[in-house]
Formats: structure tokens, sequence, C-alpha cells
């Protein structure tokens, strides 16, 4: 039993060549909302490829998953689950499992990508990204759902940064660390959150170019961009929120472009999920996310 | 070491303090911070309670609701991710809950409202053509089963709910008195449209689950003597709701 399981991972995650990331193109997408439907539709080359919440895909039928198998007749989809609760101390919820199978199993999806942070409780369903301290045992929980993960859907997926408000006291190793050491045991790739970057090392206190410098960026297969809101901590120290409301700050973009011209051209996301605007908006986004690829890695 | 336990008790609780061992950049426990996470889990529930209720949140206005949102969501979290379901105890919930006692109307105003969810979300399924039931003969009609499509919905209420509903989403005119009504639910493509039910009409269709045609003729011509059954089956012929015609029911 357990040969076989190793040997299953072997075959289908090897890694060590070059992950396989080809399959989201290069290019920039928008996190997809049902507003923005017709104007989508309708565009040529606003955006490159889409990606959709995992969760509101799950219903039977009706207007959602129509709306999904059209945009996936037009582009590629990224299914990003944002429910599975990859980081909680018990065992993952195998109906919910079950269900990312299916969507995955129905759409194909160029990618699949959940948070490390957990959301589901014996309570319930919080409906948050909670944050879990980087030790060895969350080391050795994190990785092993992974594992079920990308076995249950029988592909490689994508983790994503958080965004932290406060650290744990027990955490043992920094948080680039503790992907580096997933991306080693699993054969996961990464999903970097750049918003979240800037965010965590603000609330933190810490240097966001350094922790950009160690993350295993050959390993990214995707990078996010959203905005943040601001607010201040106990001590009247800045503390940034991650919102998803709002443009892109300036520093991130700055940190976009240091990613770029370090790792190559990837994947980019704009995300803006509270208070969503009108399309040309979020195009407005889409386009300086375009140009920075383009000025960062010309073609 | 903080467990997960602690932590969601620590959340859902907002007179909890902050679990020791969570800190800020000084070393310090971190009120504020954590509160940004307490927030988060309060704020979103209270916002899919108000997207997936809107008549309810304006018949009891924003205040109401969202003190009424902020105890529900402690005693009744999502049992699952998926928010498209959450709130289906909200009805029995409004039942019991003192301060809505006087609004009667307001739970069964909600189940119209989680019946519409569901319809959207149901599964699609293929109407039967449009001259299909009018090509069978009448006679042969009577021993026959209608299946009705997943997106169909039927309630009954004590209350004026289709009234209410209207009122607030169409900005028709205001219920008439106080009578109760039944509604139809149906989604011709893919937004459910809900219509105002005869007695008559509402009997038939619930009917059709369980009987034959004639049989469900017979039991709503009982509750109803004038029960028109043209104009109710003009309804689920509109909203594409029949999806078969059978000699024996599909199980």
């Amino acid at each position: 039993m357990y040969i076989l399981k190793i040997a299953e991972s072997l075959f289908m995650f090897d890694h060590s060549n070059t992950p396989d990331f080809a399959k989201l193109p290069h290019g920039v997408g928008v996190g997809y909302k049902p507003q923005h439907f017709s104007e989508i539709m309708a565009s040529d080359g606003a955006v490159d490829w889409l990606e959709v919440h995992a969760e509101n895909y799950m219903g039977d039928g009706g207007r959602p998953l129509a709306q999904l198998e059209a945009l996936g007749a037009k582009y590629p989809l990224s299914i990003h689950g944002v429910g599975l609760s990859i980081g909680s101390e018990g065992p993952l919820d195998p109906a919910h499992l079950k269900r990312l199978q299916k969507l995955c199993d129905r759409v194909n999806p160029a990618s699949f990508s959940e948070h490390l942070a957990w959301s589901t409780h014996d309570m319930g369903f919080l409906n948050d990204l909670l944050p879990l301290p980087y030790t060895d045992q969350t080391l050795t929980t994190v990785a092993a759902h992974i594992d079920q993960v990308q076995n249950t859907l029988g592909r490689q997926m994508l983790l994503e940064n958080p965004s932290n408000y406060l650290a744990f006291k027990e955490t043992q190793m920094p948080e680039v660390e503790f992907f580096a050491q997933l991306v080693e045991r699993t054969g996961c790739g990464l999903l970097l959150d750049v918003n979240n970057v800037f965010i965590s090392a603000t609330n933190q206190q810490t240097d966001p170019l350094s922790y950009l410098n160690a993350f295993p960026l050959a390993h990214v297969g995707e990078i996010h961009m959203g905005g943040h809101d601001h607010d201040l901590d106990d001590h009247g120290a800045p503390l940034l929120i991650d919102s998803h409301g709002r443009e892109v700050a300036e520093p991130v973009w700055v940190l976009l472009d240091h990613v770029l011209r370090t790792a190559g051209s990837r994947p980019v996301l704009i995300e803006w999920d509270t208070d969503v605007p009108e399309w040309p908006v979020l195009a407005t986004e889409a386009a300086r996310a375009k140009t920075a690829l383009q000025t960062a890695v010309p073609a | 070491m903080i467990s997960q336990d602690a932590f969601t008790q620590a959340l859902l609780d907002p007179n909890a303090a902050t679990p020791a061992g969570l800190i800020d950049p000084k070393g310090e426990t971190a009120p504020k911070r954590f509160a940004v996470y307490r927030n988060n889990v309060a704020v979103s529930l209270t916002n899919a309670l108000k997207e997936g209720f809107p008549v309810v949140h304006k018949l009891v206005g924003d205040d109401f609701f969202t003190a009424m949102a902020s105890i529900f969501i402690r005693k009744h979290p999502p049992q699952n991710p998926l928010m498209m379901h959450y709130g289906a105890e909200l009805p029995n919930f409004l039942t019991n809950f003192a301060p809505a006692a006087k609004l009667g109307y307001l739970p069964d105003v909600a189940r119209l409202e989680l019946a519409m969810r569901k319809s959207y979300h149901a599964a699609d399924a293929r109407p039967v053509a449009a001259d299909l039931l009018s090509s069978i003969e009448p006679d042969a009609l009577m021993s026959m089963y209608l299946t009705l499509a997943p997106a169909v919905q039927i309630l009954r209420s004590r209350w004026p709910i289709y009234s209410i509903w209207a009122a607030n989403m169409l900005d028709a005119e205001p219920p008439n008195g106080a009578g109760g009504q039944a509604v139809l639910i149906t989604r011709a493509e893919f937004d459910p449209v809900p219509h105002l039910l005869g007695v008559g009409a509402a009997t038939f269709i619930g009917a059709l689950a369980e009987h034959n045609f004639g049989t469900a003729h017979d039991t709503a011509l009982t509750a109803a003597p004038n029960f028109d059954l043209t104009a109710a089956l003009g309804a689920l012929l509109a909203g594409n709701a029949i999806t078969s015609i059978t000699e024996s029911p599909l199980t």
C-alpha cells in the first residue's frame, strides 16, 4: 500500500523536472463576476484567461454552470477554491473534495488552486481564510492534505500564500520555508499573491522584497494582484486588510515588476471581489497588468 | 499551542479574549488584529444572508436584520462551503425569534426566498414539446403521469406571501388583506419566476407528484370547484416546467 502510494505520486507529480505550468497562458486574467458576462464574451484580447471560485459552481444547474460552460469554450479557466480548508488540523471533508473532483472533471480547468488556510471546523464553515502556525506538525498535516487533493483530482494544485494580520508565537519556521518544504514534499505548485506579500510584510513590519527573494519563484504557476484597505493596530501601526475592493496599490505594482523581472513571465490575475466595478474599470486594471508583463519580460 | 477549536470559539464570541499566543510584531497579544478575522466572519456571513433574503431584509430594515443575523450565524453557521444554500434554518429560526413575533408572515417569506434560490441552482431539464400535451387524447391523458422540472417549487402559506414578495421586488401594490396564498415557481430558462396560484391549481400541481393526471384533476376540483385546468397547464408550459408525460410514474 505504502509503495503503491509513493509510486502513484511519483508517476503523477514528478518534481525532479520543471513543473508543467504550460496550461494557463502567461497573460492576464481576471476573477470572473457574473455581471461582466456579456462584456467578457464580447471582448477580444482584454483578458487571456479567467478564474472562478469553485464553490460558486457547485450547484446542480442553472445560469452559473451554463455561463461557466460558455466561458470555458472561449477562455482557459482557473478553478480557485476558497472552502477546502487545507490548513485544518482535522481531515479534509471528503464530500467537498468530491464536489471539487466533479467540477474539475466537468470543466477540465487549466489550473486548480487553493489557499494555505483553514475555514472549516466542527462548528461549521466560517467563510474566511484563517491562519495557522508554521511548525513541523502543521507542515506534515498540510502536506498530507495536498497529497490527498492532488491524488483525488489527478492533477497538480497551486497553493496560495496568505495575507497575515498576526503571527503565532509557536511558529518555528519562516513562511517561505514552509512553502518551500511543501513544494519539496508534495510536488505542488505555488500561487503567489503579491498583494498578500505586501499586506503581510507591512502588518508584520518585515521587508516584502526579502520575502520575494526567498520565495521559491521557480514553482510559481500563477500570480494574484488585488486591492487592500488601510487600518491601524492597537499601537497605531499600519494594519492592511485584504479586501479585494479597489484598484491594486502602487507599491504592489512595483513588487509585481520585481517578480516578473526575476522569475520571468507568469499568468497574472486581477482580483476584485467586493464593490465590484463596471467592466471598463476592471479591464483597465487588466491592461495595466498586461503592460507590466510585456515591459518586464519582452516577447 | 492554540487549537483551531479555541481559535473558533474566540472568533464566534465577540466578548471572548484574544487567544494568547497570537501576536503582533512586538510579540504582544493583538486584539485589533484578531478582530480582523472576527469581523470577516461576521460580515461575510451576514452579507450572505442579506443577499439570500432580500425581501426579509427589506421588510425588517438593515439594523434589525444585522442584529438578527449576528445571533443566527452563531447558532447556525454554514454546514459546508456552499454559500448558495446558506440560511435553510432561517425560517424556523424566525418562528422562534421573539423580536419578530409580531411579523407572523416573515418565516414564510423567508421560505419563498429559499425556494427561489433553490430553483435558481436546480438541475437543468429539457421540457416536453409545446404541442405534446394537446396531441394526447383527453381520455388517455387522464391515466398518464406528468413529471415536473427540478426547478419547479410550490409553496402554500396562510399569509399573502406572493403579494408581499411582489410589493418588495416588483414594486407591485401591497397585499390587499391578509388571506393566505399559494405560489408556483418556474424557471423557463435561468431566472426563477413566482406565480400566484389559486387553491385548485396549487392542489393540482402538488398532486401531480404522486398521482396520475386524472386523480390530480379530481383532487383539484374537490378543493376548488371553479378550478381552471387550462390556466394551470398554461402556467406550467410557459415555465418549461413539464419534462415528461408517461404512462407510468417515473421513479
